[in-house]
């Protein structure tokens, strides 16, 4: 098999932090290489180092002409369409102009490498993230690219679009494309990954095969066994602390009906545009509502007033922890206070800081944090604020293994003081795992409610059931 | 020190080292520079823009922009000629507090909603005014007036300005909720904060200090012109650039605001003295605000 990258004894320090140590990484012709590794394990600084954006202070690399890489954030225009992204830096140009009929000629071969049928003079801004990522990776292979490296290209993409996403990785691969491929999610890795590299630290700990189990992945992970994913801890459940009663947003969702006690942790499952974000957004009165009712600890809330919401003892922690959920602008401290402003107490800050195990300092800008950090701090903000009921959007998205655990902890802890979480998420062996009921929602409807110990396929089920609007 | 600390020292006060090199340098080639009398002009000088600046930085440090100071500071003054200098004050408010209704109920771009309150307040300055300049009373005059001989009260009132900025910003809520909405407003709207009526008073907040600055400038020229204060705006705009503020929201400080304006000022000062002509000064002055700007993105990689 040809080599295509050779990297020996890569080391790079930022400052006085080590980021990489002596890190050695093959890319064959036609594997899928796996970099696994917890956030603030060094792989997307040996992504950017193999790429040459970064440095590196030691060791080699051999044969990184041929590299694309597709980043977590993608790199396209917006306003222009989907073939002049495609061509973008370099443009069929005819008498000095943009050859439209060339381009257009062109785009849809591209398009057909990765399987994506769209109009090429359509906006980039209209297209969904799963197909802007296909428009990112033909724009990658025109360029001939031997090399392809993935960072968490499925963090944001639903499983049907992840499923697409893999077969066209497959497909490359038998066309000899070297692939690297970063993901938390483990599934994933067992269906695709040839290799599993897997770092710590900062170090490669470890080469794994394609047949290693989602145990060993972990514990070679964080560095120690691991006893339970999924630690969740049920109580007996008390009065009901929200009860959302017949919420109706035309269009969106309808006769939405969800209750969570005192104690309890419901889950929310479903596909993605099921509407699980819309009625957790509803209740909190982010958006508004056509009919029904949201009442928190017996109180109906108004609608469309997220101060009320806060008042009563609601909180959410939203999907999107960038965009919504964190100032990063400003420090970890600051972010943490952010619901409770009032509370000038800085005292409390240090003690949940703390108790949520940030790794960073209070005084340090909330960016320089691993997602799975900066998450602890959007739910810290919340624990501050003490809500009755907590309800947490894709909680552990792109959140690696040992800090899910701990969000996990913290969802127990807060149930055995006598809150309620509703916990809407797209994992399902986490909503599954972690939740005391789950109720599935298909086209923006309550499909169903499960019990404790529901298989994956029995919430599937109901999640694709069609139900005549 | 560490290196780390050094590094953070120099990034949050690269304005104050910028104003040091140019008093350096203008004093080296001019030594009158040091001149007491003449340190205490460039204060005074100072005064009107920083007082100004030290709203805009409420506005900017929430992600806004504020182009209808220099009208406001005129139309207060005016105002304040005409009837009394409390009514300017009041006058000034309520033309930030209609910025504010326009960006935060009326949705508008704060571009735009400034745009239209420039023009307003500046036309509305011209009709109170019939184009003509007026004598300020004597609370007015007081204010750009000198205590003592070496105690102008311009001086004073910036940095009893600059005092009560840096309290806002970073004692009250008001101020972390600046911090916030300009970081990300999603964000701030999800955590309970109200965003549209912080936005309200960070708008009265800018048009009451324009107001102030305005009648301090008045009180200087012992009247108030109709054509007084144009421009202004600019110069606000600059000051807090240059003293690290971010135009996109969520970084900004009082100390950076006041160094920005100080800088302005000595610039200007310092160019008189080496008797630069007056058009070359505006296009070095432009030049001065680019390369802060420029340094302040290279930090910042």
């Amino acid at each position: 098999m040809k080599t295509l990258i050779t990297a020996r004894g890569i080391t790079k320090h930022f400052g006085a932090t080590r980021a990489l140590d002596g890190v050695d990484l093959d890319i064959n012709a036609g594997e899928v290489h796996v970099l696994l590794g917890e956030n603030g394990a060094g792989k997307s600084t040996l992504v950017k180092v193999l790429a040459g954006i970064h440095g590196h202070d030691a060791g080699t690399i051999v044969g990184r002409a041929s590299l694309a890489v597709i980043h977590q954030e993608l790199a396209l225009v917006p306003e222009l369409s989907v073939a002049e992204n495609l061509f973008l830096n370099r443009l069929p140009r005819r008498f000095g102009f943009v050859d439209r009929a060339e381009m257009r000629r062109r785009a849809p071969e591209l398009l057909n490498r990765v399987g994506l049928d769209v109009d090429p003079n359509a906006k980039v801004r209209d297209l969904g993230i799963a197909q802007q990522q296909m428009i990112e990776i033909a724009r990658a292979l025109d360029k001939d690219a031997g090399v392809l490296i993935l960072d968490e290209p499925t963090a944001v993409l639903t499983d049907t679009e992840t499923d697409r996403l893999l077969q066209i990785m497959d497909q490359l691969r038998r066309n000899g494309v070297g692939l690297v491929f970063i993901t938390h999610h483990l599934d994933e890795i067992q269906r695709i990954a040839d290799r599993i590299t897997v770092l710590r630290d900062g170090r490669s700990v470890g080469v794994l095969g394609p047949r290693a189990t989602t145990r060993h992945m972990i514990e070679l992970m964080v560095g120690r066994p691991i006893d339970e994913q999924y630690p969740r801890a049920a109580g007996r459940p008390g009065q009901p602390l929200l009860r959302i009663s017949g919420l109706t947003k035309r269009g969106v969702f309808a006769d939405v009906d969800i209750e969570v006690r005192a104690g309890e942790v419901v889950g929310v499952a479903g596909l993605v545009g099921a509407g699980r974000t819309e009625v957790a957004r509803a209740a909190f009165g982010v958006d508004d509502y056509d009919s029904g009712t949201v009442a928190v600890d017996g109180k109906p809330l108004p609608r469309h007033d997220v101060q009320a919401a806060i008042k009563a003892g609601l909180g959410l922690v939203p999907e999107d922890r960038k965009g919504q959920g964190l100032v990063l602008t400003a420090t970890v401290g600051s972010n943490l206070e952010l619901v409770t402003l009032t509370d000038r107490d800085r005292s409390r800050l240090h003690d949940i800081a703390g108790k949520l195990r940030i790794k960073g300092r209070v005084d340090q800008p909330v960016k320089e944090l691993s997602g799975g950090n900066q998450q602890k701090v959007v739910i810290g903000k919340w624990l501050l604020a003490d809500p009755k009921v907590l309800i947490l959007d894709e909680p552990t998205r792109g959140v690696d293994v040992g800090a899910k655990v701990e969000i996990y902890e913290l969802i127990n802890r807060m149930t055995a003081a006598g809150r309620a979480v509703l916990l809407v998420s797209s994992d399902l062996p986490e909503v599954i795992g972690m939740s005391d009921r789950v109720v599935v929602m298909a086209h923006g409807r309550v499909a169903g409610e499960l019990p404790k110990g529901a298989t994956q396929d029995q919430v599937m089920a109901l999640a694709v059931q069609e139900i005549p609007a | 020190m560490s290196t780390i600390s050094i590094r953070k020292y120099a990034s949050e006060n690269g304005a104050l080292a910028g104003l040091l090199v140019l008093a350096v340098v203008i004093a080296v080639m001019q030594p009158a520079f040091l001149n007491a009398q003449n340190l205490l002009n460039v204060g005074v000088q100072a005064a009107v823009i920083a007082i100004m600046a030290f709203g805009m930085t409420f506005v900017v440090v929430a992600g806004g922009i504020d182009l209808s100071v220099g009208s406001i500071a005129a139309l207060a003054a005016m105002v304040g000629a005409l009837t009394a200098g409390p009514l300017g004050l009041v006058v000034g408010a309520l033309c930030g507090l209609v910025n504010g209704a326009l960006v935060s109920y009326g949705k508008l771009p704060p571009f735009i909603a400034t745009l239209a309150m420039l023009s307003v307040a500046r036309g509305l300055t011209l009709v109170f005014s019939e184009g003509q300049p007026h004598e300020t009373d004597e609370l007015v005059t007081f204010l750009g007036s000198n205590l003592t001989p070496s105690l102008p009260l311009p001086l004073l009132l910036m940095l009893l300005f600059f005092g009560v900025t840096g309290l806002v910003l970073t004692r009250t809520n008001l101020g972390r909720r600046m911090y916030a909405i300009g970081g990300n407003e999603e964000a701030a709207k999800l955590s309970g904060i109200d965003v549209r009526r912080t936005k309200l008073w960070i708008y009265a907040l800018s048009g009451l200090f324009a107001a102030a600055a305005g009648l301090v400038l008045a009180g200087r020229l012992g009247s108030a012109g109709p054509q007084a204060a144009a421009g202004y705006e600019l110069d606000a705009i600059a000051a807090v650039v240059i003293g690290g503020a971010s135009l996109s929201g969520g970084v900004g400080r009082a100390t950076g605001t006041l160094v920005g304006a100080l800088v302005l000022a000595v610039l200007r000062n310092g160019l008189n003295l080496l008797q630069v002509p007056p058009f070359w000064q505006q296009v070095v002055i432009g030049a001065v605000i680019a390369l802060a700007a420029l340094l302040d993105s290279l930090r910042r990689r």
